[in-house]
């Protein structure tokens, strides 16, 4: 053993000298890997597109498969050769030194943040990103004001107590538009079916079963809201999974939050996709806050960016109350899961305005004035709305007119939803599985006996 | 899998291993190394997976190399799996099947040796069914997979080495139904999985004594089958039950209570039980041997409830 590394630092002068090693840092952000260790030469031969890099079957092909696992070759794409100094550990050939270092727990800079406008909602000069149509421009301003009062007016609805429970997304309304701007989605959520959800009324098409806002739906693709933190990032990866089978061109995203970083399946869920290389966009909105745990609090790392690099997954960091810097990144984003076959991750920084939720009072743990700052001078709508303005794509009148419009059609949805009748009792036994059991039968007849012999006991107006 | 494109394995070591106890070998040369897709070590996240590609229309079949690990997945399970097509409204089905190998092994020690079939029993939206024979075992599976339910397949350590002539044949048994082992007069012994074995060697015993119990495999756990159940009460009046749960909480302790909600009248002496003991399974063999009802204890407990 001393011999080998005696050997190697006169050997490691000669090959730095002959410029052998390329760049150290094996992954550049932006470009692709010029250096990747891969835990079999089959994966070179492989590629990277395709099913799995470490291709040791394909389907019905077993004893050629077998042999192509086992080969080694004498250089590899490292451009190490037979006869360095390398050590030769599963998992790849890394050359070593003598002299002990350890990897700094952080970097010295902290990762880049995109961003496209500037506070004054002008493009930052030099900026590139992703063009928009004026209608789309128009489209995404207006669903970001939409998204505004509907949080504002659901927000109230709750502390007048006419729905039990209500999140807002303030200060974070151009993560929403924007990311999904980018993913080809042409509708979003309708404020009817949104006010029917959040009633729990007949019409909403979870049929009562879930708290406010944690709606779903099939025929949007999106997945039915489950309050267990970070459960839905393994499932996305399962998602883009069965994309990946089925070879559709499309992929999947999933958003989760600073705190949700912290959960086991977080971890998982992007060692998965990265191992799988599953077409998923984890999207991190980084808002500064998990209910009253401040981001200093919950992890030590430089934010959420910096852990992609961890599982080999390309990320990158994103201005979140730029609109047009997130639309860009998650544009850019959505091409690269499809094409090249590989997770990315997203993390947008910004500030959650709001509070947690409506059992959630954030002054007590933050300063009011930090709120206030957030809410008006780094607010996300105005800064768009600068820029589209700017473009004369958009002006005050159809401002004012736009809001008005917005918030009578929200009014009056909670109105229609609010006295629309309730989910009958017949529906609390339903889908449970797909057909009713016999034991859920006889539960059902148990509970209408009950309330037909003591009808004073339960509400009138839910039917049975 | 030849059938159906959409279902697919996952779990640890299932590809070219061919998992644990062998039981997906061959399939990762036949259909490939996604299909039978060898995942991380992370039970959650790979059943949180299996969840969302079920949700997306693919029919995953997930292993748990041994049913105790898969007790980190039980936010998956019962928070998600159980829940996401009640919550959705019906909008969205889970037709998962999650299985492995669990019960008490030889000495495999207590984390390896959990009965889950306990702990998620309670969960609504599940379906449970264990397999004791290579008939049943067969049947179950092709039921399983073809649930629009999640379901969840118990397979025992001690039982992949049986051998037995099936049918080469498609075949599909019901989920939900009990299998008549043996019928008889005197007596209704209700077990399943493993401890069917140990009642079988009991029944030997029985017989030369003169008695003539009836022998009913209850294989679906949840629900109960309390139809074929219920007609062997009718008959013989007097209820064993034989399982390696722990006495607490155990498919038991259900069961009993199940049976004197609907049979009360039909006893004629108290339902007896024999479970494991509320202990973690101990390694040495001995230890582990008295935790677990043995066919001696059987004959006991029928002679008692016969007298």
């Amino acid at each position: 053993m001393a011999f080998r590394l005696a050997r190697a630092s006169s050997q490691l002068a000669r090959r730095a000298a002959r410029g052998r090693y390329g760049d150290p840092r094996p992954w550049l952000l932006g470009s692709a890997p010029p250096v990747l260790l891969v835990s079999s030469p089959a994966a070179a031969v492989g590629g990277r597109r395709g099913f799995c890099s470490v291709r040791r079957f394909t389907a019905g092909d077993s004893s050629a498969a077998a042999a192509a696992a086992v080969s080694e070759d004498d250089e590899t794409e490292n451009g190490f050769t037979d006869g360095d100094q390398v050590l030769d550990f599963p998992g790849g050939k890394v050359s070593f030194e003598a002299e002990m270092n350890f990897l700094p727990e952080s970097k010295a800079e902290r990762i880049n943040c995109y961003r496209v406008l500037d506070d004054d909602g002008q493009t930052i000069s030099g900026s590139r990103f992703q063009e928009v149509s004026k209608e789309m421009a128009r489209k995404m301003y207006s669903n970001m004001v939409t998204l505004q009062i509907m949080d504002t007016i659901f927000y109230e609805a709750q502390r007048q107590g006419r729905i039990s429970f209500y999140l807002t997304s303030h200060g974070e309304e151009a993560i929403n538009i924007a990311s999904a701007a980018a993913l080809s989605i042409e509708d979003l959520v309708l404020p009817q079916e949104f006010a029917n959800q959040c009633f729990g009324n007949k019409m909403d098409y979870g049929k009562g079963r879930q708290m406010p806002i944690h709606y779903g739906s099939n025929r949007l693709n999106y997945f039915t809201v489950s309050s267990p933190i970070a459960t839905q990032l393994p499932q996305a990866v399962g998602a883009a999974y069965s994309l990946k089978m089925d070879k559709k061109d499309a992929c999947a995203i999933t958003y989760f939050g600073d705190g949700g970083t912290s959960e086991g399946d977080f971890h998982a869920a992007l060692n998965f996709a990265a191992v799988m290389e599953a077409p998923v966009i984890f999207f991190c909105r980084n808002n500064g806050w998990a209910i009253s745990t401040p981001t200093t609090e919950q992890f030590r790392s430089d934010g959420v960016v910096v852990r992609g690099q961890a599982y080999g997954i390309r990320g990158i960091r994103v201005d979140g109350n730029d609109a047009l810097a997130v639309y860009s990144a998650v544009h850019a984003a959505r091409e690269m899961t499809i094409t090249e076959g590989r997770p990315i991750l997203v993390e947008a920084l910004t500030y959650r305005v709001g509070h947690h939720s409506t059992s959630d009072d954030s002054t007590k743990y933050r300063p009011v004035d930090e709120i206030e700052h957030w809410r008006t001078a780094r607010d996300p709508i105005s800064r768009y709305r600068k820029w589209v303005q700017g473009n004369d794509w958009w002006s005050d009148a159809e401002e004012s007119e736009l809001r008005k419009t917005v918030r009578q059609e929200l009014l009056q949805a909670i109105q229609v939803a609010e006295r629309a009748p309730k989910p009958p009792v017949s529906e609390l036994f339903t889908d449970v599985y797909d057909q009713i059991p016999s034991n859920l039968h006889e539960q059902e007849q148990l509970l209408r006996d009950t309330i037909m012999k003591h009808p004073a006991d339960y509400p009138t107006d839910v039917p049975i | 899998m030849k059938l159906d494109p959409t279902v697919c394995v996952l779990g640890e070591d299932v590809g070219h291993y061919g998992g644990s106890y062998k039981v997906t070998k061959g399939l990762a040369e036949m259909f490939g190394d996604l299909r039978v897709l060898d995942t991380p070590i992370a039970e959650n996240s790979f059943t949180g997976m299996g969840v969302g590609a079920a949700m997306k229309g693919l029919r995953p079949v997930v292993e748990g190399m041994n049913m105790g690990f898969l007790l980190l997945a039980y936010n998956q399970i019962s928070n998600n799996c159980g829940m996401l097509h009640y919550t959705s409204g019906g909008q969205f089905k889970v037709p998962l099947v999650i299985r492995g190998p669990g019960g008490v092994g030889r000495q495999l020690g207590a984390e390896h040796s959990q009965r889950l079939e306990s702990y998620f029993q309670s969960i609504p939206g599940l379906q449970m069914v264990a397999c004791s024979t290579p008939y049943n075992a067969k049947g179950l599976m092709k039921a399983a997979i073809r649930s629009e339910n999640p379901v969840v397949l118990f397979e025992h350590v001690l039982l992949y080495n049986l051998k037995e002539k099936i049918p080469n044949e498609e075949y599909v048994l019901c989920l939900e139904e009990a299998e008549m082992v043996r019928p008889g007069e005197h007596v209704t012994i209700l077990t399943y999985s493993r401890m069917r074995y140990h009642v079988l060697q009991a029944e030997k015993t029985l017989v030369n004594k003169g008695y003539d119990p009836e022998i009913i495999d209850i294989r679906s756990l949840k629900p109960f089958d309390l139809h074929t159940i219920g007609n062997s009460i009718k008959k013989t009046h007097r209820v064993l039950i034989v399982e390696e749960c722990m006495r607490t909480g155990g498919i038991g302790a259900s069961l009993r209570s199940a049976i004197i909600d609907n049979f009360w009248d039909y006893l004629d002496a108290p339902i007896m039980c024999l479970s494991s003991q509320d202990v973690p399974t101990p390694y040495a063999g001995t230890l582990e041997d008295a935790t677990v009802a043995q066919p001696a204890q059987i004959v006991a407990a029928v002679e008692q409830i016969c007298q």
